[in-house]
């Protein structure tokens, strides 16, 4: 149904709200580091237990705090364990709270958004409303309050981060559809007699993927940072799960002597971090309708 | 403008009571008898069934959160589990430090993007363009706790240049003392605030340098800047006085937006740098589970959020006539 030459955004539609450029020579190379930094970190989370040099839990009491070496990648901790190991197990926690995390607001946004652009009216009005509600309250205060009434650990670490990230979704997608539904080709769909479902989920939604995933790109990095900053503060997965936040914060009593443990638990954090937004910013400018239509229209 | 005026205030009414329902929903998320919970593990039966009359928990939600809106309308937020004294006193003991120092990373990081974003602007596709973007894009990706990590590493412990951990007098009181000739304080308080405020600003300036950046992109293909140009008026003219201002419109917004993460922000930030305002209390009301207290904490970061947010709309309208008329 979906015409090929179709834009996926008419051009003199609603101006959208206004994007960050990067300048040229940073964009595809934006992209390409982005998609290396999260390529990587995501293969040594996947094999972690392959690229483990040590055991999690092997103490070296003799080497507490060594730097570098051979023996130890990234030194060790202050019970003189290896942190390269600890840090790929560390990915591997992060990435998947992250995964979850994204993929459940991802959904849930979506389909309120889409319900809210498609139908309009005192639906669109309560939903929106409701969006607003969450989006009122500072992020990390909400994460940490639900987190502090269910209590630590994986799921709920995973849920406050839901709670917080879906309303971007909703936004976005509202907004994609608000302007699809006038298409022809959904008009068309429409008056052949499809269903709201079926217009809805095979017509509107595989147009609206690309703002989705440059969205999904850049709220892995944000959860990621949300959930370290969970375990940071100590009410994230408990301790020995090896969390980047943790480690991070843990180093800080020994911070003025071997400040190494903290330096290198965060600069894991900062480059997978990064690696996303990267990765975001990238793909936003291969996938901007702005850029598909412009000079077609 | 009274209309929009009157309709964003109508907004911000239903806006407020969901802000107040969410919050006394924490309580229902609560996994079993949340008086069971607040009391600890020495709890007996009859002390946990007299906390449960205390605090109205047989009664049904709907009556609960009809009691909790009128206590609140009455400024009452509670009583500290913990701390036995009323919850809005304690958060109100905490608020100034929170937001001086929120106060102080606003205006350093829209200070710091704005001069980033616009010099990026003008030297569009070059090498300072890249530069200052790939610094935003890393200050972007730079977590809080770790960035104040590194600074009071570098500047307390490594150089002593600044006290590592603390608060000096409050600003304000302090900007009072140098101004009847005594500046010591100002300068004990400037030196205390300065690591944890830049720790907190970075991320917003880096935000804030993108949007500045994009919109003065925008701003500077605009016919007024060429005909200012073409009439023979200095280049730095043209760029900080005609499409700045006209550029900062769009930015205004988001810039009122970032003090709520801000907020957020300052959970971490001052944790780390022991500064005593909300964020301190909410780790340790976190830490001991003081419920009422955590409820009073979240509503007033979010009444706070909404009411910046109720106030940027407000004076983004009054400055650009485009969305009243809308």
């Amino acid at each position: 149904m979906t015409d090929a030459t179709e834009p996926a955004i008419p051009a003199e539609g609603p101006r959208r709200a206004r994007r960050v450029r990067l300048p040229k020579p940073l964009r595809n190379a934006s992209l390409l580091i982005g998609a290396a930094i999260t390529l990587t970190i995501c293969l040594l989370a996947i094999f972690a237990p392959l690229v483990a040099t040590h055991d999690l839990t092997q103490m070296d009491m003799a080497n507490r705090f060594s730097g570098p070496s051979a023996a130890h990648w990234l030194g060790t901790d202050n019970f003189g364990r290896d942190l390269w190991s600890r840090l790929v197990a560390g990915a591997r926690i992060s990435l998947s709270i992250a995964l979850i995390a994204v993929t459940a607001s991802a959904i849930i946004g979506t389909v309120v958004g889409l319900v809210s652009g498609y139908f309009g009216g005192w639906v669109d009005l309560l939903l929106m409303r409701i969006t607003d509600i969450f989006l009122g309250f500072p992020p990390l205060v909400l994460v940490l309050a639900i987190v502090a009434v269910m209590g630590p650990g994986l799921v709920n670490v995973a849920l406050s981060l839901i709670v917080v990230s879906w309303t971007e979704y909703a936004r976005v997608v509202r907004s994609t559809t608000l302007s699809l539904r006038e298409q022809n080709y959904v008009q068309a769909a429409r008056a052949l007699g499809a269903s709201w479902p079926r217009i809805l989920f095979r017509e509107i939604l595989p147009n609206s993927f690309g703002p989705i995933i440059v969205l999904a790109s850049l709220g892995l990095g944000t959860a990621i940072i949300w959930e370290s900053a969970l375990s940071f503060l100590g009410f994230g997965l408990p301790p020995p799960a090896p969390t980047w936040g943790w480690s991070l914060s843990y180093g800080t009593r020994f911070i003025r002597d071997e400040p190494w443990m903290s330096i290198i638990s965060g600069a894991a954090i900062m480059v997978t971090v990064l690696g996303f937004n990267l990765l975001g910013d990238g793909l936003r400018d291969v996938l901007d309708p702005r850029r598909q239509t412009r000079g077609g229209a | 403008m009274t209309d929009y005026i009157i309709r964003r205030l109508l907004l911000f009414v239903p806006m407020a009571l969901g802000i107040i329902v969410v919050t006394f929903g924490l309580l229902l998320l609560i996994p079993g008898d949340p008086a069971a919970v607040l009391l600890g593990q020495e709890a007996t039966p009859e002390n946990i069934a007299s906390l449960r009359d205390a605090l109205g928990l047989d009664d049904p939600w709907f009556l609960r959160l009809g009691r909790y809106m009128l206590e609140l309308l009455q400024g009452d937020m509670g009583v500290s589990i913990f701390q036995n004294a009323p919850v809005s006193d304690i958060i109100l003991g905490r608020l100034g430090a929170t937001v001086e120092l929120a106060l102080v990373a606003l205006l350093m990081s829209t200070v710091v993007g704005v001069f980033l974003g616009v010099t990026a602007a003008i030297r569009q596709g070059g090498v300072v363009d890249a530069v200052a973007m790939l610094l935003a894009q890393i200050g972007i990706s730079m977590p809080v706790y770790w960035l104040a990590l590194l600074l009071m590493l570098g500047f307390a412990v490594q150089l002593g240049w600044l006290p590592a951990i603390g608060r000096g007098e409050p600003l304000v009181s302090a900007l009072g003392m140098a101004l009847r000739g005594n500046p010591a304080p100002l300068w004990d308080s400037l030196a205390h605030i300065a690591l944890p405020a830049l720790s907190l600003a970075l991320n917003s300036a880096a935000i804030i340098s993108r949007l500045v950046r994009t919109s003065m992109l925008e701003v500077l293909r605009e016919d007024f800047v060429r005909t200012a140009k073409a009439k023979g008026m200095r280049r730095r003219s043209v760029v900080w006085r005609h499409a700045l201002r006209n550029a900062l419109l769009p930015v205004v917004s988001v810039i009122g937006l970032r003090f709520g993460a801000l907020l957020g922000g300052a959970i971490l930030t001052e944790t780390i740098f022991a500064w005593p305002g909300l964020g301190q209390l909410t780790i340790s009301a976190i830490s001991q589970r003081d419920i009422p207290l955590i409820q009073g904490i979240v509503l007033t970061f979010a009444l706070i959020y909404a009411s910046v947010t109720l106030l940027v709309d407000l004076l983004y309208a009054a400055v650009d006539p485009r969305i009243r008329l809308r």
